[in-house]
C-alpha cells in the first residue's frame, strides 16, 4: 500500500551505537578543523531566527567566516520573536523526576512515533546546555523568590520543565541569540546581509556551492559562494494564508533548495493550534495565538442547540455543551493540541459555532472568576486578556473569549540526516525549516529548544565533519556558469511576474490557495477532499501564471513582487502537501485522515506501513514528485497508541 | 457587533526613494469592517490600488501581533497611533468613525532614512546593539544556569526593559529624535543582571557613544515613553545616564592601573 | 544630511545608488575608541553635555534662590543705622571672607564660577540644539499630537534665551548701571527702585521671571534624570520639587517689580 521507495540518499548516518550513546560517539569520532584553518572556510547562514542567529554566532566564534542573510531589516525580527509560551529543557530543577530520557520519550510520543530516535535523543541531551547558554547571555527568565529559575508545565508532559520569560520567551531567546550574533558583526566575523532574500541555491558538481539572493531594497540579484550553506528559514505555515505566522514567513528558501535536489520530508505534517482568535471578517490578514495556558482555567463550550443566537450569558448551563470535558474526562480542557483542535472544528462544523461569523467556540472564565476571584484571574492572564480585548474588542472578564484553531507550526521540512545535512552535500538545514525532531506533532515549548539546539550545539560540530576534507581545495566562485545561469533565471522570473499584467494580486491568489489547503489539507483530511484539492490547485496555479498582476518595478522596494515569488512557491508546496497527505494513508499527530480513526474518532496509526519518513524528490513538477521513504526504527522506545482519555 | 465604517479618508506620505521628494496623497477607503486592524485597512487600500493599476503603499510590517517591532507608522501625529501601549499593527479600526480623516507619515529621523513611502531604515539600532548590547559569553562555556541566583525583583526589572521590540517609536516620537529610551532599555536589561556586570561600564560607554553618532539628545520630554508600545519607563534613561557617568570615572581608575 | 540607502549608513559599507548594489554590514565595532582626557571625552557626548547642563543648572538654581532670599531684604527697609538692609547685605557679599582674602575676591570667585557655568550651560544648550536639529533634518509634515512633552519642556531654548537677555539687561541695569536712570554704586535699594519704577522695565522683569519659572519647572525635574539620580521611588517628588521651586522663584522675584510699582518698595 505504501507508495514510497527506498533511496540511498536517505541515509541518516547516525553512529552505529545505542541511541543514548550516539551523540558522544559522534563527537569523539568526527573530523575536526584546526582553529587556524577555520578562517579559510566561508559558511553562509540563511535566516537569523533562533536557529540561524545561534548558528551564525557560534560558527563565527569558532573562527569561520560567516555570511548571514535575512529578508528582514534586522535579525531581531525573525518570527521566533513571536513565541510566547516557553522552552523545554531536561534540567530537573524541580526534582519531579525529569530526565533526558523522559524528555526524549515525551517528544517521540508527542510526535506520534514519526520522528527519528537518534536526533530526538540528542535534542533532549543538549537541551540542558541551551538554558545555561541563554542565561549566560542575559535572558531574563522568570525566577522564583529565591532567585532560582522558575518552571511551568506544558501540554503533553507530566513534569515541569518549561522555562519562560513572561509571555515573551521567544522574544527574549531571540534577542539573546541576536545580540550574540551582533557582537560578531561588530567584530567583523559575521557579515550581515539584511533585506536580502534567497531566491535560489546553486549546486555545482553535486555540492552546494552557494546561493543567489535578491536585494529587497534595490532589486539587485547577486550570487554568493561558500564552502557550506545552512538554511534556517523557518516554517511554511503561511501556505494556509491565515496562520499565526508573521506575514512574511514563507517557504521560498527551502523550496528553492528542494528544486535543486534537497528532498522535502513530510510536508503534510502541520500543526493546528487550538487557541487562536477566530477570523473576524474577510479582510483578515493573519490570526493571533492566545497562549495555551488559558486552557488551565478556561472552560471550552458551545451551545447544545444548532443556531442558538443568544449571548453566552443568557444560555443556561443545561443548554451548554462542554464538549472537551464530555469527550475526554481525564484531560478535559487540557487535551493535546491536535485533539482539541479537531473537537473545535467538529463543534463549529455542526453549526454550533459562536460569534458573529459562527466560527469559534467559547473559552469561558466565568467559573474561574467565581472560584478564584477576578484578581487572581487578572494576575494570571491579565496581559492575555488585554491583548484579546485589543484585537477582538470584547472584554473576556465579562464575555467568554472566542477561540478557534489556526495553522501554527510545520513539522515537515527539508529532509536532513543526523548531521543536519540535506540530500545536497554541503547544504544544511536547521530549526523549523527541517523536518527532524517533532515527527507528526510538536509538543509545546519544544520548537525553541530545537532551533537553539541545532544552531548552538549541533551544527557547529557536524559542519566541521564535512569541511575538514575540503581544506585548501578551491571552491567555485560566483563567476561560475551555474551561478550566472541561476542569477539570470532569478531575474527573469521576477521580471516575468511583472509582465503578466493580469488582473489579480498575489494576495488574492494566496487567499484562494490558502482556503483550498485549509479546507482539504487542514485539520481533517479525506481522500476525496485531497483529490479535489489536487485538481483545483494546478488549475488555480495556471490562472496565477496567466492572470497575476504586479504593479511597480523590480528596481526598488516592491512588496507585491516579493509576495508574487512567495505565493508561486506556496502553490508548488501546496500541491506537495496534498500529495503527501493523500499518500499517507493513516492518521498520526497533526495529520488526521478521516478514513483512519477508531470508533471514538481518535487517530489510527498504521505502523506496519507508515512508520517512515516520506521524503519527496523534485522532478520538475510538484504533481510528479517522487516519494522516497526513510524507515524509522524504534530501538529505545516502544510504539504505543497515544491516548489522552 | 461587527459594523462597517465608510469613507475613511487617508492622507498618506508617498516617496519613491531615499533621495526623492515626497508628498502627501489622498485616498479613500469606501468601506472597512470595524473588526479590521489598521494595517488590514491599508491592505484593502493596496488591493484597491493594485486593481487600479497603481503602485501600492509600501509599509513595513511582519508579525502583526505587536512583538516583532517592524510596523512603524506616524498616525495623526502620534507614533503607532492613538492607542497607548499599542503598536501600529495592534490598532484596530473600531477606534475610528465613518468619515474619519487619517494622516499617515513615516518615522522621521536622520538615523531612520526613508527607503520608500512609509518604510524607513532602522539599521542604526542594530549598530547600537553591535557596539555593546550583549553579554560576551561564547557558546559552550556557560556555567549551570542556577549557579548565580537572580533576585526576582531584579529579574523582573530587567525583563521590563528587555521587552523593547526595537520599533523606533521612541525616536519617532521624541521631539529631538533621541534614541535614549531604546538604548537605555537595552542597557537596563543587561546592566541590572548579575551576568551583565563584567561589561557593565564598557557596554554603556560604547553604546552611548555609538548612539551619539546617529541620534539627537534627550531633554527628558517623556514623549518616548508615551509612544512606546511596551510602555518602557524613562527610568531606564536615568539608569543609563547614571551608568555612563560612573563608567567615565570607573574606567579612568581601572585604566590607570595598567 | 544626505540620506543613504539602508545597510550602508554604517561605517565600513559603501553607499549604493538606487537600483545598485549594497554591501553587507560588518566590523561596525572595530574602530578604536579615541583616547582623550576623560572630562573632554565626557563632554564630547550628548549625555555628558546634559550632565554639564544639569550641574550648571543646579549652580544657577542655587544662585537664584540665594539671590532671591537676599533680595527679600528689600522688604526689611532701613536698619537702625539708617542704611537699607539690602545695602548691608551687598556690602557683606563684597566683604566675604575678608581677612583671609582681600575685599571682593571671594565675590569675584563666585562671579567667575557663575560666569563659567553660564558659558558652559549656553555652549551645551547650543550644541545640543544643533545636534537635535540634525537628528531630524526633515520635520514631520503633519501636525504632531504630543502626549507628555509639555510647553515647558518644548520651550527650554526660548525661555533660556529670554533669561539670557534678561541677565544682560539686568547686569547693565543693576550692577553696571549703564541702563539705570539713576544709578549709585552700592545703593542697591535706590537702584532697584529707580529701575523698576519704569513700567516697561518692570513688565520685562515680570515676564523674564515667568520665563525663568517655566525654565525651572522643566529643568528642575529634568536634571535628576540627566544626572541619573532617578530612583523610581522619587519620581513624584521630583515633580513636586520642580513645581515648588518654580513657584517660589516666580512669586519671590515677581514680587519685587510689583512691590516697586505698588510703592511698597520706595526710597
Ligand atoms: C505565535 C507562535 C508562538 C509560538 N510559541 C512557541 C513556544 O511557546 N514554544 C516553542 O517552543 N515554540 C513556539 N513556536 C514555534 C517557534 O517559535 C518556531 O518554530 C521557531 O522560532 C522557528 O525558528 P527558526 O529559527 O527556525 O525560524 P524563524 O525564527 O522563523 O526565522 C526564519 C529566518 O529566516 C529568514 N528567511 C526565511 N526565508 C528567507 C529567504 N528566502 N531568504 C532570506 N532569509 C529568509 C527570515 O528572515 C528569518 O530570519 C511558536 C510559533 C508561533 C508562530
Ligand atoms: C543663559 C541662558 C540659558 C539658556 C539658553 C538655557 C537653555 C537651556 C536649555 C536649552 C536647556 C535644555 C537642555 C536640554 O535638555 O537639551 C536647559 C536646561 C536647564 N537649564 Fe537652562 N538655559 C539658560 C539659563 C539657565 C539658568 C539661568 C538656569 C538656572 C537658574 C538654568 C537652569 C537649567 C536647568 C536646571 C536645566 C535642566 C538641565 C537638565 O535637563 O539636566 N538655565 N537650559
Ligand atoms: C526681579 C527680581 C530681581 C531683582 C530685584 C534683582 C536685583 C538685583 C540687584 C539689586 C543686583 C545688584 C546687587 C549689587 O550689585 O549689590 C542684582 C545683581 C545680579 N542679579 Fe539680580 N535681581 C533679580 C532677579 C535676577 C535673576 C532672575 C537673575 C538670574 C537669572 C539675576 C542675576 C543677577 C546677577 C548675575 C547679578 C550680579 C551679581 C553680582 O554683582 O555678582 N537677578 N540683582
Ligand atoms: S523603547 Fe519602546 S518605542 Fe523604543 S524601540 Fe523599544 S519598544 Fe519601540
Ligand atoms: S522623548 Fe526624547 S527627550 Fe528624552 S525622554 Fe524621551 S528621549
Ligand atoms: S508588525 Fe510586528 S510589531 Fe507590528
Amino acid at each position: 500500500m505504501s507508495t514510497g521507495q527506498l533511496n540511498d540518499k536517505l541515509n541518516a548516518k547516525a553512529p552505529a551505537t545505542a541511541v543514548p550513546e550516539m551523540w558522544d560517539t559522534f563527537k569523539d569520532d568526527m573530523k575536526l578543523v584546526n582553529p587556524n584553518n577555520k578562517r579559510k572556510f566561508k559558511i553562509i547562514v540563511v535566516g537569523t531566527g533562533l536557529a540561524g542567529a545561534s548558528a551564525a554566532a557560534t560558527l563565527a566564534e569558532l573562527g569561520y567566516q560567516v555570511d548571514a542573510f535575512t529578508f528582514h531589516d534586522s535579525p531581531r525580527r525573525a518570527h521566533s520573536i513571536a513565541a510566547q509560551g516557553g522552552i523545554n529543557a531536561a534540567k530537573n530543577y524541580k526534582g519531579d523526576g525529569d530526565s533526558v530520557h523522559r524528555l526524549f520519550y515525551d517528544t517521540i510520543k508527542g510526535g506520534d512515533f514519526r520522528a527519528r530516535e537518534s536526533n530526538v535523543h540528542r535534542l533532549a541531551e543538549v537541551s540542558v546546555d541551551i538554558i545555561d547558554q541563554m542565561v549566560a547571555q542575559g535572558v531574563p527568565f522568570a525566577r522564583e523568590y529565591g532567585g532560582l529559575l522558575d518552571n511551568r508545565s506544558f501540554g503533553g508532559a507530566q513534569v515541569s520543565r518549561t522555562f519562560y520569560a513572561r509571555g515573551q520567551t521567544g522574544q527574549q531567546l531571540l534577542l539573546g541569540a541576536y545580540q550574540q550574533m551582533a557582537r560578531q558583526i561588530g567584530l567583523g566575523t559575521v557579515r550581515l546581509w539584511n533585506r536580502s532574500e534567497l531566491v535560489d541555491t546553486v549546486v555545482i558538481d553535486g555540492r552546494c556551492a552557494g546561493i543567489v539572493t535578491r536585494d529587497l531594497v534595490t532589486g539587485d540579484v547577486q550570487s554568493h559562494s561558500a564552502h557550506a550553506v545552512v538554511m534556517c528559514t523557518g516554517g511554511y505555515g503561511n501556505a494556509f494564508f491565515l496562520s499565526t505566522n508573521a506575514m512574511n514567513c514563507n517557504v521560498t528558501a527551502a523550496w528553492r533548495a528542494h528544486r535543486k535536489g534537497a528532498f522535502f520530508a513530510n510536508p503534510c505534517y502541520t500543526q493546528i493550534h487550538p487557541t487562536c482568535i477566530p477570523q473576524a471578517d474577510d479582510t483578515q490578514s493573519k490570526l493571533t495565538l492566545m497562549s495555551e495556558s488559558l486552557r488551565n482555567d478556561g472552560r471550552v463550550w458551545v451551545p447544545k442547540a444548532v443556531g442558538d443566537e443568544r449571548p453566552a450569558a443568557q444560555i443556561p448551563e443545561a443548554e451548554r455543551d462542554y464538549y472537551l470535558e464530555r469527550l475526554y474526562p481525564s484531560f478535559g480542557n487540557l487535551a493535546p493540541r491536535d485533539i482539541s483542535s479537531r473537537a473545535a472544528k467538529r463543534a463549529v462544523d455542526s453549526g454550533r459555532g459562536v460569534g458573529p461569523l459562527k466560527n469559534g467556540v467559547n473559552l469561558d472564565f466565568a467559573d474561574a472568576i467565581a472560584r478564584l476571584g477576578k484578581d487572581v484571574v487578572k494576575e494570571r492572564y491579565g496581559n492575555l486578556f488585554d491583548m484579546y480585548d485589543r484585537i477582538a474588542g470584547e472584554d473576556p472578564y465579562s464575555t467568554p473569549m472566542r477561540i478557534y484553531p489556526a495553522s501554527h507550526y510545520t513539522m515537515g521540512g527539508l529532509w536532513v540526516d543526523y548531521e543536519l545535512m540535506t540530500t545536497i552535500p554541503g547544504l544544511y538545514c536547521a530549526g523549523e525549516a527541517n523536518f527532524s525532531d517533532h515527527g507528526a506533532n510538536r509538543l509545546g515549548a519544544s520548537a525553541l529548544m530545537q532551533g537553539l539546539s541545532d544552531g548552538y550545539f549541533v551544527l557547529p560540530y557536524t559542519i566541521g565533519n564535512y569541511l575538514a576534507p575540503l581544506l585548501n581545495k578551491p571552491i567555485p566562485n560566483t563567476d561560475h556558469a551555474e551561478f550566472k545561469a541561476a542569477e539570470t533565471q532569478a531575474r527573469q522570473r521576477f521580471q516575468a511576474f511583472l509582465e503578466i499584467k493580469g488582473t489579480r494580486s498575489p494576495d488574492h491568489f494566496h487567499r484562494e490557495l490558502g482556503q483550498i489547503i485549509w479546507d482539504y489539507c487542514g485539520m481533517e483530511r479525506t481522500e476525496q477532499g485531497l483529490e479535489k484539492a489536487l485538481s483545483e490547485l494546478p488549475a488555480l496555479y495556471d490562472e496565477f501564471k496567466k492572470d497575476l498582476r504586479v504593479t511597480g518595478d523590480a528596481q526598488s522596494v516592491n512588496q507585491t513582487l516579493e509576495k508574487a515569488g512567495r505565493v508561486d512557491d506556496f502553490f508548488q508546496l501546496g500541491m506537495l502537501m496534498c500529495r503527501d497527505a493523500l499518500d499517507r494513508r493513516e492518521s498520526c499527530g497533526g495529520h488526521f485522515r478521516a478514513e483512519y480513526q477508531d470508533d471514538e474518532g481518535e487517530a489510527k496509526r498504521d505502523d506496519e506501513h507508515f512508520a517512515h519518513v516520506a521524503a519527496w524528490e523534485w522532478t520538475g513538477d510538484p504533481m510528479k514528485a517522487i516519494r522516497n521513504v526513510e524507515p524509522l526504527d524504534f530501538t529505545t522506545v516502544h510504539l504505543a497508541t497515544r491516548s489522552y482519555k | 457587533m461587527s459594523h462597517h465604517l465608510s469613507d475613511i479618508k487617508l492622507k498618506i506620505w508617498r516617496q519613491a526613494g531615499p533621495d526623492s521628494m515626497g508628498r502627501f496623497e489622498s485616498y479613500l477607503v469606501p468601506s472597512i469592517s470595524d473588526e479590521a486592524s489598521f494595517l488590514e485597512m491599508l491592505d484593502v487600500l493596496n488591493e484597491q490600488l493594485i486593481s487600479e493599476g497603481r503602485e501600492p503603499v509600501v509599509f513595513d510590517h511582519d508579525c502583526r501581533e505587536g512583538i516583532c517591532g517592524t510596523c512603524s507608522l506616524m498616525i495623526d501625529g502620534q507614533a503607532h497611533g492613538p492607542q497607548r501601549g499599542t503598536a501600529t499593527c495592534q490598532l484596530h479600526m473600531r477606534k475610528y468613525q465613518s468619515g474619519a480623516e487619517i494622516v499617515i507619515e513615516p518615522w522621521r529621523a536622520a538615523a531612520f532614512p526613508i527607503i520608500k513611502d512609509l518604510m524607513v531604515d532602522r539599521a542604526s539600532f542594530d549598530r547600537i546593539i553591535e557596539a555593546g548590547g550583549y553579554i560576551t559569553a561564547d557558546t559552550g562555556g556557560a556555567p549551570d544556569a542556577n549557579l548565580i541566583p537572580v533576585p526576582k525583583p531584579v529579574a523582573d526589572a530587567s525583563m521590563d526593559a528587555a521587552e523593547c521590540i526595537g520599533c523606533g517609536a521612541c525616536v519617532a516620537a521624541c521631539p529631538n529624535g533621541a534614541a535614549n529610551l531604546f538604548t537605555g532599555a537595552k542597557i537596563a536589561h543587561l546592566n541590572l543582571l548579575p551576568q551583565g556586570q563584567a561589561e557593565r561600564f564598557s557596554r554603556v560607554e560604547n553604546m552611548v557613544e555609538k548612539m551619539d553618532e546617529y541620534f539627537g539628545s534627550c531633554t527628558n520630554h517623556g514623549e518616548c515613553e508615551a509612544a512606546c508600545p511596551k510602555e518602557i519607563s524613562i527610568d531606564v534613561i536615568a539608569l543609563m545616564h547614571q551608568d555612563f557617568r560612573k563608567a567615565k570615572f570607573k574606567n579612568r581608575k581601572s585604566l590607570s592601573r595598567n | 544630511m544626505a540620506q543613504t540607502i539602508p545597510g550602508s549608513t554604517s561605517p565600513g559599507t559603501d553607499p549604493a545608488p538606487q537600483g545598485g548594489r549594497r554591501s553587507p554590514v560588518t566590523g561596525t565595532a572595530l574602530a578604536p575608541r579615541k583616547k582623550q582626557f576623560f572630562l573632554v571625552d565626557l563632554y564630547g557626548t550628548a549625555v555628558g553635555k546634559k550632565y554639564v547642563m544639569a550641574i550648571t543648572g543646579v549652580m544657577g538654581i542655587g544662585y537664584i534662590v540665594a539671590h532671591m532670599i537676599g533680595n527679600l531684604k528689600m522688604y526689611l527697609g532701613k536698619e537702625s543705622d539708617g542704611v537699607y538692609a539690602i545695602d548691608h547685605y551687598g556690602e557683606f557679599l563684597r566683604e566675604l571672607l575678608v581677612p583671609i582674602f582681600p575685599r571682593t575676591y571671594v565675590l569675584w570667585g563666585l562671579r567667575l564660577g557663575l560666569i563659567a557655568a553660564l558659558v558652559l550651560h549656553l555652549h551645551a544648550a547650543y550644541s545640543l540644539t544643533v545636534l537635535n536639529r540634525r537628528a531630524r533634518p526633515v520635520k514631520y509634515q503633519s501636525a504632531r499630537d504630543y502626549q507628555i512633552a509639555n510647553f515647558a519642556s518644548r520651550t527650554m531654548r526660548w525661555t533660556g534665551i529670554i533669561v539670557l537677555l534678561f541677565i544682560i539687561w539686568h547686569l547693565l541695569d543693576l550692577t553696571g548701571g549703564q541702563l539705570n536712570p539713576d544709578f549709585v554704586r552700592g545703593q542697591t535699594y535706590r537702584n532697584v527702585d529707580a529701575s523698576l519704577s519704569r513700567v516697561p522695565v518692570a513688565i520685562f522683569y515680570i515676564l523674564a521671571n515667568l520665563a525663568l519659572g517655566v525654565h525651572l519647572y522643566h529643568g528642575t525635574w529634568s536634571l535628576f534624570q540627566s544626572i541619573g539620580w532617578a530612583n523610581p521611588r522619587f519620581v513624584a517628588w521630583r515633580r513636586y520639587l520642580a513645581t515648588g521651586l518654580a513657584t517660589v522663584v516666580v512669586v519671590g522675584n515677581v514680587s519685587f517689580p510689583v512691590a516697586v510699582l505698588a510703592g511698597i518698595v520706595k526710597v
